[in-house]
């Protein structure tokens, strides 16, 4: 998909080439890099007029506010970024502000170089620029209030937006400083990769759990989303979607009874040459309930395409056929020589896992605003991935995406799904169809069926274990739509071990885990068939979320076919040789601490209820957080599953904000929670079944259990929060459910029936 | 043209009777605080109260309400310092933050007739307000520090004599 979309490889940004800069003008003082077209101009010539900022400004007044380059979902990275800002800068958090980011590339990620958001990667890899960038700033007000106070810069003090010379007790305030315009100073890259950061006894702010600085503006209804977005004189579309999830194409519109509807302004065809949408129609009028009127009032009639006839049972079919051939996929991971071993192997255990298709289904549903002001095409919408979505918009308008403003707003929760670009689409066409501004707004029966959803997946794995009870040879096969070479973008395939061109390690990052196995074959297997009938995207924590529910269950079966503690068996293949060396001593503790934390084999637990545990090294093996669970789970004879508790124990390297990371870490176990029991779509004749939120159910209040969350912070780089605990929660229900009532579940979401039929009679 | 009351306020709006009042606040008013989540009653998210009463208000239409006392969550204190909303703060409750409009509302409906309610009774009364970013257990100990609070404030209040 998408070929067409040129240039939507992000640009490598190579930070050495930057030099940052600080200087002053009149609106306050500027930091950011230079070597971004336009910044070192601006400030050269017209200092005056320059309109902060890259990373932050300090206004006159002493207000800091941050730029958040990032997409805030809920996982408040914005309040983030200005508190690692802040840590070095010395700034009071009362004084500290966010603004969001355009999609302008002053504002692209430093590591990837692009903006976009996901992966639980915004911390991390936004750490050190964002303390340079402080220390930076403090270093340049340093350096002037010494000037200003004619004293020795060695000699002052920074703390809370104030700068004191304690021997003299002369004193500057930012806002002095700022207003004084005596700041000026140019870091080079050198000087700037030269400055020393705090160490973590010195930290004043990280590991401090401040206020959010998002979230007053969420209980007063202020925080502006993008649905909320208003122009004047703009109209609405309501989008009439096919039955079929993709492939579809409108045969005829008719809209004669379109017509009659007040306000109705027009019927457009959306003629997507980014392929991102098939077979749409947008119901223009002058007020979205009109929109919707009209939509439902428009006769459309289809050419159901190559998709209409498939199903989920298709889908699997197709994915085992391709299982079984032995020239299908990549190898993803290629170690010694399991065929060989599993030959000489004393036990061999084979088994196959499930997942269904599931639906990100964020609160608020899809939707995007576009405005043509001159030669400029301006989008409003809560988006995680500007830089691709800008060329998407571009693409459906037929115009450069240099043209394109993206205006970020807040998300009303992202989870993956707003890294598509689909919504882009009907509101551009719409809006250059009446030449006005066009909002579009997904009803949930657009959301739920349009979804770019986690796609179905089936996996076989194969055991080989030795006298010994050691596991010695793995071989396993993912068989899934591939999410992120739906994109188009080289950059973000990997190479295959078996050179057999790139690869979606999209789709099996979390198989090349840090047990230590001798021989070990990862195979990643493209279903084409389901790649082209259910375009899949990337949901909270991605491949992960199948990988280790195959994974550590196979590792529980093992321990069960060998008779071993599944726990200590674990721990026994984390013995951190080689290649994993350092990640598997940090999986082991946060499973040592998760069993401390639960009280793991310290009890006998009553008839029907069990703990199962897992650990897992989400999201990717170079991005990873050490995360363990133990699930404690009743099974009732009817093979109903209760879960009691979930206890979670990760290891996140450097806490910025501990009381964030315990509500992401619970949030992401409850998703895994309710991906694991709760969360399932259908396709049946090419259209997913489920339309809104009373067949498709994520996780209610009433079915939430105790959760205990335990944050390891050991002084290592700052690694992502937001995603690693939903992968982990599945399996170790799943191995909780077989340690209650020895019925071993393979297909997720865990049903009743499953766990039953599973049990021994 | 329909007259609703609003915040304390009359407003016409220029809508059909059987427009969503939902679509009436957000659009007509721009009071864009209340949220459309799913349209089929299904989620809390578009939560308001017509005389008191929490109701869906994608459910409601605009005809339903004309002459009752509507309540959306830009009126529900004047300066967002309800108990509930402070209480929403001090436990840090919202993520995206997007369902959280209609968590509180449906929460105030709660506390408006039980002022000490048990968790049994909080969690049946807030069962239908999804939140995806599954902040449920903040949600009911900020209701419970709501509710601690408003009670103490109404002791406080029996207790106070003119002098």
């Amino acid at each position: 998909m998408n070929q067409h979309v040129k240039n939507v490889t992000p640009e490598t940004t190579d930070l050495s080439r930057r030099s940052f800069l600080v200087g002053t003008a009149a609106t306050g003082l500027v930091l950011g890099y230079a070597g971004v077209p336009g910044v070192g101009e601006a400030l050269a010539a017209a200092p005056a007029n320059f309109e902060p900022s890259v990373w932050y400004a300090i206004a006159p007044d002493g207000l800091v506010t941050v730029t958040c380059g990032k997409a805030d979902m809920g996982q408040h990275i914005a309040s983030t970024m200005a508190q690692m800002v802040c840590e070095e800068l010395g700034a009071k958090w009362s004084d500290m502000r966010v603004s969001l980011a355009s999609n302008d590339p002053r504002f692209n990620d430093p590591v990837l170089g692009a903006q976009l958001t996901g992966g639980s990667w915004s911390t991390m890899m936004n750490f050190d620029a964002m303390s340079r960038a402080g220390a930076a700033g403090r270093m340049a007000l340093t350096e002037a209030a010494a000037v200003s106070m004619g004293v020795p810069a060695s000699e002052l003090v920074v703390r809370d937006s104030v700068i004191s010379h304690p021997k003299s007790k002369k004193q500057m305030s930012f806002a002095d400083i700022v207003k004084s315009g005596k700041a000026t100073k140019t870091f080079t890259p050198d000087e700037l990769k030269a400055i020393k950061l705090k160490t973590p006894d010195q930290y004043t702010m990280i590991g401090v759990s401040v206020p959010q600085l998002d979230i007053p503006s969420k209980t007063n209804g202020t925080a502006k989303y993008g649905i909320d977005v208003m122009l004047p004189g703009m109209a609405y579309g309501a989008v009439v979607t096919p039955p079929v999830r993709f492939g579809a194409t409108v045969k005829s519109v008719d809209d004669s009874d379109a017509k009659k509807v007040p306000g109705f302004i027009k019927a457009v065809t959306l003629d997507d040459k980014t392929q991102t949408t098939s077979g749409w129609v947008v119901a223009v009028a002058n007020t979205y309930a009109n929109a919707k009127k009209a939509a439902a009032a428009l006769k459309v009639s289809y050419d159901g395409g190559p998709n209409a006839k498939l199903s989920s049972q298709s889908l699997l079919d197709e994915a085992k056929r391709l299982q079984g051939l032995d020239d299908s996929g990549q190898f993803f991971v290629k170690d010694g020589d399991p065929a060989a071993a599993f030959g000489s192997a004393a036990k061999v255990l084979e088994a196959e896992y499930t997942t269904s298709i599931n639906i990100h289904a964020p609160m608020e549903p899809m939707n995007a605003t576009a405005e043509f002001k001159g030669d400029i095409l301006h989008i409003y919408s809560g988006n995680q991935f500007a830089t691709r979505s800008g060329a998407i918009a571009a693409g459906a308008a037929g115009i450069d995406p240099k043209f394109v403003v993206m205006h970020q707003m807040w998300l009303g929760g992202g989870f993956g799904r707003r890294l598509d670009a689909d919504m882009m689409v009907p509101a551009v066409q719409a809006a250059k169809a009446i030449g006005k501004p066009v909002k579009v707004i997904y009803t949930r029966e657009n959301d739920m069926t349009m979804d770019f959803s986690r796609p179905l997946t089936y996996q076989k794995v194969k055991a080989g274990v030795d006298g010994d009870g050691k596991l010695v040879a793995l071989s396993h096969d993912v068989v899934s739509a591939w999410p992120t070479a739906r994109w188009g973008i080289p950059d973000f395939l990997t190479p295959s071990v078996d050179k057999k061109g790139p690869l979606d390690s999209f789709t099996v990052n979390g198989a090349d885990f840090f047990y230590t196995v001798p021989n070990h074959y990862v195979r990643a297997i493209k279903n084409e068939l389901a790649h082209n009938a259910t375009p899949s995207g990337q949901l909270r924590s991605v491949a992960p979320g199948w990988t280790f529910w195959a994974v550590e269950s196979m590792i529980d079966e093992i321990a069960a076919a060998t008779g071993k503690d599944p726990a200590q068996f674990r721990i026994a293949l984390l013995d951190g040789k080689g290649k994993n060396d350092g990640g598997a001593q940090r999986l082991r503790n946060t499973l040592l601490a998760a069993m401390g934390l639960s009280g793991y084999g310290t009890k006998q637990l009553p008839k029907g209820e069990g703990m199962g545990v897992a650990c897992v090294s989400s999201q990717e093996r170079a991005t990873a957080s050490w995360t363990a669970c133990v699930a404690h789970v009743a099974v009732a004879p009817s093979g109903e599953v209760t879960v009691k508790k979930l206890t979670v124990a990760t290891d996140v390297g450097t806490q910025v904000h501990p009381d964030n990371i315990h509500a992401q870490v619970e949030g992401a176990a409850l998703w895994g929670l309710s991906l694991a029991l709760y969360e399932k779509a259908t396709l049946k004749d090419g259209g997913i079944e489920q339309t809104n939120f009373d067949s498709y159910k994520p996780l209610r209040m009433s079915q939430v259990p105790e959760v205990a969350v335990a944050v390891i912070a050991n002084g290592e780089k700052a690694t992502g929060v937001g995603e690693p605990a939903v992968t982990v929660v599945a399996p170790a229900i799943g191995n909780a459910i077989f340690n209650a009532s020895g019925a071993r579940v393979r297909a997720l979401p865990i049903t009743a029936e499953a766990v039953k039929g599973a049990m021994k009679a | 043209m329909p007259t609703l009351t609003i915040n304390g306020r009359g407003l016409s709006v220029d809508a059909a009777n059987d427009t969503p009042l939902l679509w009436a606040i957000r659009e007509q008013l721009q009071m864009t605080g209340t949220k459309f989540g799913c349209g089929a009653g299904l989620c809390g998210a578009c939560t308001v109260h017509v005389n008191g009463e929490a109701v869906r208000s994608c459910q409601t239409m605009v005809g339903d309400v004309a002459g009752k006392k509507i309540t959306t969550i830009e009126g529900l204190s004047a300066r967002g310092d309800h108990p509930l909303q402070k209480a929403w703060i001090a436990e840090q409750v919202p993520q995206c933050g997007y369902c959280q409009s209609g968590q509180i509302m449906q929460a105030a409906s709660l506390l408006a007739k039980n002022p000490n309610p048990t968790k049994e009774e909080v969690v049946a009364h807030m069962d239908g307000n999804l939140c995806r970013c599954m902040t449920y257990s903040r949600i009911q100990k900020a209701i419970m520090r709501a509710a601690t609070e408003m009670r103490t404030a109404s002791a406080s209040g029996n207790e106070r004599r003119p002098t």
